[in-house]
């Protein structure tokens, strides 16, 4: 690992530049994934760092740097949970916050029974009881994204789409979870 | 202004004039150099037409440093002064390596108040060898048999490296070019140029798997390719496994075997070990297409050695290595979330897929028979040398890109031993994150970052990278600076940290301890040492890379005016003739600090206009789409 010797000022999370503007997609949680494919290779066609290797360094670096938001947009957008999360930050709202809105009793209650399973079948080694887990969640995580595509483009419901987004969130945790103890089972 | 633009040997060139791009596979067992020349990619080859290099560095009673097939024939008389398998060592420290007894190498701890800590070094006939000092010879030696056979500098190379190499085994690599004298274009992942190779060949579309065993790396990187554009989904891999653990492994074995023979418990010597090693290895190609394996040699005790391997026996010996295959695929496919079902081939790669029962067990993996159309030990560096000459600027690289991923994840140590993720692995690169931290005491003005890399919680089951000591941070009260540490990995999959305090804009100084790599001066004596030139030699080198630099960036900058110079008001393209005057100056005085200086400069002034044009591009590049769409 080298040091930079001068300090380049990365802007990342922090730009001006819109996710949503730089593929060239409407702002909304429902977006054509195939058009966010095209045009994010298109990008990453025109400024990734492979074009730019006998150019000046100054060219370097600016490479670098648009395909490094490239990339962080893409990934931000690719997935409904970050997607969600984004969209909300751009109406200044930060849904991974603990002290938003509480999860409603329901999903709390849900959410200890998929923990339970999770460690049960840790406990037994259980690798196909785990996989069980994980299809179960997807379904959860399909749900809760078509309940996110009403809140955010037809009821701009973002009271609502903050709860959904943090439940998914959450969901997302878990499927992790899931894998990194199958991983572990499995060595 | 004209006058700028003839080009000179090695310079930034005329866009037709072909430049010399080479791609290096720079293997545990072998390496090789390949290029494209009139548009078909080559393995280039000896005056004796081996295309392949044993990667074995002998050095010689008369000073004299002998790497390749002459090498490989001192092995079994010189263990001690001919090193095999140097890859296996790169960015390692001694505790890292397993084996000791099994290697017949004199390893020393670099001198350094923590054992753990430093890259092994190895002590030879010549002194003490940095892993990096003799993979440079390898590489010293591909560079020539390029130059003799092209012709002319090389404008750069492409070499690669296992896709689970983590940064100090890639920094590694990139420090034994640079001793060798070779312009790195791009560090590039073995499966991925694979399947650049492969995929454009058979002109491949959808997801395959690259599953590449080689003499000391195992990496499995699931990838999709579509037009052209190859996008790495996963990989994952075992850095420390490959076809030298296959002969271990029978070595092993024929030990056990004397050891019933013959009673006396004497431990081997460096040759004898060497002697059994090579048996081995033989034994085990021999098994790849016949039934057994007759083993017979003398050791210098005069005893003699003489035992029967059988295929089966050899599988179930090695059975456990090929499972460890095994648990890398899964993990891959679980990351890329995908199903066996999705899976359009799977491409085996390096001599070590040779074995019946490594395809076999891939073959049941994956539930369909693994493509095996091309030759295992080239396909490496041909891909390697189809990137090179993109890069070089020799093919228009619109119908070519590589997106690859950083193979683990890298944190930060936090408290109580643990580590806290900040890049995830298998993050498409480049990637860039950044980490707030602030002060704990009053008046703070400094503190410690520990850099890892890899998936485990614990602090001691990760990699440790670097430590930073941050200084110059403005005093406050606690809690009240905020330090924004910025992590990028760039396209060679190499890390750079940056900090700075957001709250008063201070740029926080770092001080590195790499914690295997070599440190800057080090390298800085190795070049010294390696080049024993006159101090007027080295001035003169110095002036002439200082102007090859300088002409480069002002011939970039003269091709940016003309395509995009209508970004730029009057007044800021003055200013950028400005610094282009006074580089053309400095260029005329003859003096290398100052061509260095005003080269830097240029550079900063450009920097908005870089931005901007980056900027042009992007919308460029959707702009194209409408056309495309509308065509479709």
């Amino acid at each position: 690992m080298r040091l930079w010797r001068k300090f380049y000022c990365l802007s990342l999370a922090s730009v001006s530049q819109n996710y949503f503007k730089l593929f060239d997609l409407d702002q909304s949680f429902c977006i054509d994934l195939s058009t966010l494919e095209r045009h994010y290779r298109k990008i990453q066609s025109a400024v990734h760092p492979d074009r730019f290797v006998t150019a000046s360094s100054a060219e370097k670096l600016s490479a670098m740097q648009q395909a490094t938001l490239a990339n962080e947009a893409y990934q931000t957008l690719k997935k409904p949970a970050s997607r969600a999360k984004y969209l909300l930050s751009l109406s200044q709202i930060d849904a991974t916050q603990e002290t938003n809105t509480a999860m409603p009793m329901d999903f709390l209650i849900q959410q200890m029974a998929w923990r339970e399973t999770l460690e049960d079948c840790k406990a037994d080694k259980d690798i196909a009881g785990l996989e069980q887990l994980a299809t179960e969640m997807r379904q959860a995580a399909h749900l809760l994204a078509e309940e996110l595509n009403r809140l955010f483009d037809e009821q701009n419901d973002l009271s609502a789409a903050t709860d959904a987004t943090r439940k998914l969130i959450f969901i997302d945790k878990v499927c992790e979870d899931i894998n990194k103890a199958i991983t572990q089972i499995e060595d | 202004m004209a006058l700028l633009q003839i080009s000179e040997p090695g310079m930034s060139a005329a866009p037709h004039q072909h430049k010399l791009a080479i791609g290096i596979d720079l293997g545990t067992t072998n390496s090789l150099v390949a290029t494209v020349r009139s548009g078909m990619s080559t393995v280039l080859q000896d005056q004796h037409g081996h295309a392949l290099l044993p990667s074995i560095v002998h050095y010689g009673e008369a000073q004299q440093v002998i790497v390749g097939h002459e090498a490989k024939v001192k092995q079994n008389a010189d263990p001690v002064n001919t090193i095999a398998s140097v890859k296996r060592l790169m960015g390692r420290s001694l505790k890292d390596i397993v084996d000791k007894a099994h290697i017949p190498y004199r390893f020393v701890s670099p001198p350094s108040d923590d054992a753990s800590q430093g890259m092994v070094l190895l002590d030879t006939r010549a002194g003490l060898k940095s892993p990096v000092e003799i993979s440079a010879e390898i590489l010293k030696t591909l560079k020539n048999r390029a130059q003799a056979a092209l012709g002319g500098e090389l404008t750069g190379a492409v070499i690669t490296v296992p896709a689970y190499f983590d940064d100090a085994q890639r920094q590694a690599t990139k420090d034994a070019a640079r001793l060798a004298g070779l312009h790195v274009l791009r560090l590039l992942n073995e499966p991925t140029a694979a399947a650049v190779a492969y995929g454009l060949d058979n002109a491949a579309e959808g997801v395959y798997v690259i599953y590449d065993l080689g003499g000391g790396t195992f990496d499995v990187s699931i990838l999709h390719l579509s037009k052209g554009i190859f996008e790495v989904l996963a990989t994952n891999g075992d850095s420390a496994l490959g076809g030298d653990d296959f002969d271990h492994r029978i070595y092993c074995w024929i030990l056990d075997q004397i050891r019933d023979a013959n009673p006396s418990k004497q431990p081997l010597s460096e040759k004898d070990t060497r002697l059994l090693l090579t048996k081995a290895r033989q034994a085990k190609e021999w098994l790849t297409e016949n039934e057994e394996a007759q083993i017979t040699c003398k050791l210098s005790s005069a005893y003699t050695v003489d035992v029967t391997l059988t295929a089966a026996a050899f599988v179930e010996l090695t059975e456990n290595l090929v499972r460890k295959t095994l648990s890398p695929m899964r993990k891959a496919m679980r990351d890329a979330s995908l199903d066996l079902t999705d899976i359009k081939g799977v491409v085996l790669v390096g001599g070590a897929t040779r074995m019946p029962h490594v395809r076999q067990a891939v073959q049941d993996f994956f539930q369909q028979a693994p493509l095996t159309n091309l030759d295992p030990d080239k396909v490496v560096a041909i891909g390697a040398a189809i990137q090179a000459n993109v890069l070089a600027g020799n093919r228009s690289g619109d119908d070519l890109l590589l997106l690859d991923v950083t193979p683990l994840s890298l944190g930060l140590e936090t408290m109580g031993g643990l580590v806290e993720k900040v890049i995830p692995r298998n993050s498409t690169l480049p990637v860039a994150r950044a980490q707030d931290f602030t002060t704990f005491k009053d008046g703070q003005t400094a503190m410690s970052i520990h850099v890892l890399q890899g998936e485990r919680d614990l602090v001691s089951a990760c990699r440790s990278l670097a430590r930073f000591e941050l200084r110059g941070i403005p005093p406050m009260a606690a809690g009240a600076a905020r330090i924004r540490v910025t992590f990028q990995v760039d396209a060679d999959g190499l890390l750079s940290v940056s900090a700075r305090e957001e709250t008063k804009g201070v740029e926080a100084s770092i001080s590195v301890k790499p914690s295997y790599g070599l440190n800057e001066d080090a390298i800085i004596d190795m070049l010294k040492s390696s080049f024993s030139e006159a101090e007027s030699d080295k001035k003169a080198r110095a002036l002439a890379e200082a102007k090859v630099d300088a002409m480069g960036i002002i011939s970039a900058i003269h091709i940016a005016l003309e395509q995009d110079g209508h970004l730029l008001n009057a007044v800021e393209k003055e200013a950028i003739s400005k610094h282009i005057k006074a580089l053309e100056t400095a260029l005329a005085g003859e003096q290398s600090r100052a061509i260095h200086d005003a080269t830097a400069a240029l550079n900063t002034a450009t920097e908005a206009f870089a931005a901007k044009r980056m900027d042009e591009s992007v919308s460029r590049a959707l702009a194209g789409k409408n056309i495309d769409e509308v065509n479709l």
